[in-house]
């Protein structure tokens, strides 16, 4: 084959005009249609954009992040914060029992949870959904279930009410499908989230069967006097906007002997909470004595979230 | 090397006004798309209509109707290559063109889906953190990468080539091509792994998610094709003969035949044992309380069995109805993706909250520009390709 010269041929001027004039209005088109950028609500800085995966940070990496994010936050909202890293204790596996018989659906836990856990107030992010169904009919059925009842409804007899958090699974099917490791399991059992590695692709969401995880769709929202100073990294610190967080059994209380807010502030004693490896703790007695049940057992998920009938 | 670009750059510069019209409108798009990005990277994806129960919405649906999309090029392909079927190796290059074009579409798709896209090295092997095999969204970020690779290299090399007046030589892209045919179905295969792993979801949680997505995008990807096909004889650009049109249309009817046939069999499942998890599709069809998504759902099935029956009948052979039935079964499949298969896989949601998904304008707008971008590209592709491919036809 030869070379054709019609493919070789030259610009001609009117085309280069053409083209040009085209090509810039585009390019000064598309830096006006950037614009927007300029009232970016969030602005990740160098440090946090270069930060590394929490697993693979130093000790010293760790006190540097720390302190910048103290700072940041003292910067934010005039509050002087302590970022702690509580490592889970030995011999610990974390498990949780609510006994169906006794919760009266007020949603208590679901504001202490709030309140400790510095989520977003505006747009409101909570944990814990409380699910109202009626006791003659389909029983405990999710399908049927309402979760937005008016509070004065709360504690009517002719309901069972049955909150739902974060199972912390054994078998964690969000674990497993996060594409860069930003959610695993620890050893005390919890699951966590490194609200610095997240991409925010809420494939974790679409995989959980609990509803468990929440995004921030925008930036999270909370007042100076909401903050609970009281944080650890892993789990309350102020989050990101387009980051995954959930429930971590509040682990900033519960690795150093506290009981979650949630089981700390329920009025009818509905809510247990211990280890699971102790022998002699109150939730394997109600696991080994108490009629018992898991939410989904078919999904092979192993929750350590028990439910129970009792008195 | 200079010369080929230089050759790119003549070539998408000239152009009668018809073409420029074209290109600006697209560009405009792209710009109004990428305004509409600018303020979502702003202020978050609340700017979109998704939420906690229906986390993903109408990036996601573009993303594996697009996957399809780009997989179903291997259908021009394998008669070129394989059965070496000379008028379609005219036109073989056309068709690995828009799968590039489709690739980066899907991946941009995935990207403005990101709450951090900032964050996307985080993604990258040993750098970031890969959790590979684990996840399948990192073995669709492999194949979707090198399917890209893949057709990049071909169509790169084919022209570069015949455009410096040789023929490519067989051996160095070739082997490429029949590892891009093999690669094509896994695209797609994995992208419908990502959702039928899950068995947090009944509605996905079924084995034939995958048979479905491939047998789908066969009909929709060629069809599109027969569309691209037309329009470009019409211009006088390219030529071919009109058997070539006539057989992809047999790989449209019978792709078209075995999609329907698959989801009947999903349907009759699902509706017979009316399991606690049919909840999902008949709440899609509009049986299980208000359905935003019902009549999307029925144009969907409506346009699908209409063009099936036309394909089936012997009006096919007329030129109109044959563009008519093919752009059915391209919007038909892209509802069945998006709005038939990813919404409803959250509604209701895991404890049983039915909450309705509605995409935000700026959403859309999005959608658009990328779709735009898209077009555009593969205008661009066209331009500088169809010079150098009528060359080679000439000799």
């Amino acid at each position: 084959m030869a070379k054709d010269p019609k493919l070789h041929a030259p610009l001609s001027r009117r085309d280069f005009i053409t083209g040009l004039t085209v090509t810039l209005a585009a390019a000064g088109a598309g830096a006006a249609a950037m614009t927007p950028l300029l009232r970016a609500r969030e602005v990740p800085s160098l440090d946090a954009f270069l930060q590394q995966h929490y697993k693979r940070l130093t000790a010293e990496d760790k006190k540097a992040i720390f302190a910048r994010l103290e700072a940041s936050i003292e910067k934010t909202y005039g509050v002087k914060a302590t970022i702690g890293d509580p490592p889970p204790m030995d011999g610990v596996e974390f498990a949780y029992a609510l006994n169906i018989g006794r919760c009266i659906g007020c949603r208590r836990c679901v504001y202490a949870c709030m309140a400790e856990n510095n989520q977003s107030r505006d747009p409101q992010i909570q944990y814990i959904r409380v699910l109202q169904m009626k006791k003659e009919g389909r029983g405990i059925d999710i399908e049927s279930s309402v979760h937005d009842y008016p509070q004065e409804e709360a504690g009517d007899p002719n309901y069972y009410y049955m909150p739902v958090q974060c199972q912390q699974c054994k078998n964690p099917p969000c674990v497993k499908v996060c594409p860069v490791k930003a959610t695993w399991q620890e050893p005390d059992g919890i699951v966590v989230i490194d609200y610095n590695w997240c991409i925010g692709c809420r494939y974790c969401e679409a995989a959980c069967p609990y509803h468990a995880r929440r995004f921030n769709f925008a930036k999270p929202g909370i007042a100076a006097e909401d903050i609970n100073p009281d944080m650890a990294y892993l789990s309350n610190r102020p989050r990101y906007m387009g980051v995954m967080e959930k429930c971590t059994f509040c682990l900033q209380r519960t690795r150093k002997g506290r009981y979650p807010a949630c089981a700390e502030v329920c009025p009818t004693g509905a809510r247990k909470f211990g280890n699971l490896r102790d022998p002699n703790s109150e939730i394997r007695r109600i696991i080994e004595q108490e009629r018992v049940y898991v939410l989904k057992e078919h999904l092979g998920t192993i929750p350590k979230f028990y439910y129970i009938f009792a008195k | 090397m200079v010369q080929f670009f230089f050759h790119g750059f003549r070539s998408i510069f000239h152009g009668s006004r018809a073409y420029w019209i074209w290109v600006a409108s697209l560009l405009a798009l792209v710009l109004l798309g990428l305004n509409a990005y600018a303020r979502q990277l702003a202020q978050g994806l609340a700017t979109t209509g998704m939420g906690d129960e229906v986390s993903w919405g109408l990036y996601i649906a573009n993303f594996a109707f697009l996957v399809g999309m780009a997989a179903a090029a291997v259908m021009v392909v394998i008669p070129a290559y394989i059965f070496k079927d000379r008028e379609m190796h005219k036109v073989v290059i056309f068709s690995e063109l828009f799968a590039v074009a489709a690739m980066i579409m899907c991946l941009l798709f995935v990207i403005v889906d990101l709450g951090r896209p900032d964050r996307f090295w985080h993604l990258i092997p040993f750098i970031g953190h890969f959790n590979w095999p684990g996840s399948m969204l990192t073995w669709d970020i492999i194949v979707l990468h090198g399917y890209l690779f893949l057709n990049l290299y071909v169509c790169a090399y084919v022209l570069y080539t015949t455009f410096h007046g040789r023929t490519p030589r067989p051996s160095l892209y070739v082997p490429v091509v029949f590892l891009a045919i093999a690669w094509a179905p896994t695209i797609h295969m994995i992208t419908a792994f990502l959702f039928q792993g899950l068995g947090g979801r009944p509605f996905w949680n079924t084995g034939l998610i995958a048979p479905r997505f491939l047998a789908s995008a066969f009909a929709a990807g060629p069809a599109f094709m027969i569309l691209v096909f037309t329009i470009l004889k019409r211009m006088r650009a390219i030529s071919f003969e009109s058997t070539l049109i006539d057989k992809v249309r047999v790989i449209v009817t019978v792709s078209l035949l075995i999609n329907i046939f698959l989801a009947g069999s999903e349907l009759f499942a699902e509706f017979y044992a009316n399991s606690a998890d049919a909840v999902h599709i008949s709440h899609l069809f509009g049986l299980h309380g208000e359905s935003l998504l019902a009549p999307w759902i029925w144009t969907s099935l409506g346009l699908n069995v209409v063009a099936a029956l036309v394909l089936l009948s012997p009006v096919r052979s007329n030129p109109t109805a044959l563009i008519a039935s093919c752009i059915m079964i391209v919007v038909g499949i892209w509802i069945e993706k998006g709005l038939g298969f990813i919404v409803p896989g959250f509604i209701p949601s895991t404890l049983g909250d039915f909450v309705q998904y509605v995409p935000t304008l700026n959403e859309i707008v999005i959608c658009i520009g990328i779709w735009a971008l898209g077009l555009l590209m593969y205008t661009i592709f066209l331009k500088g390709a169809i010079p150098i491919v009528n060359l080679q036809d000439s000799h």
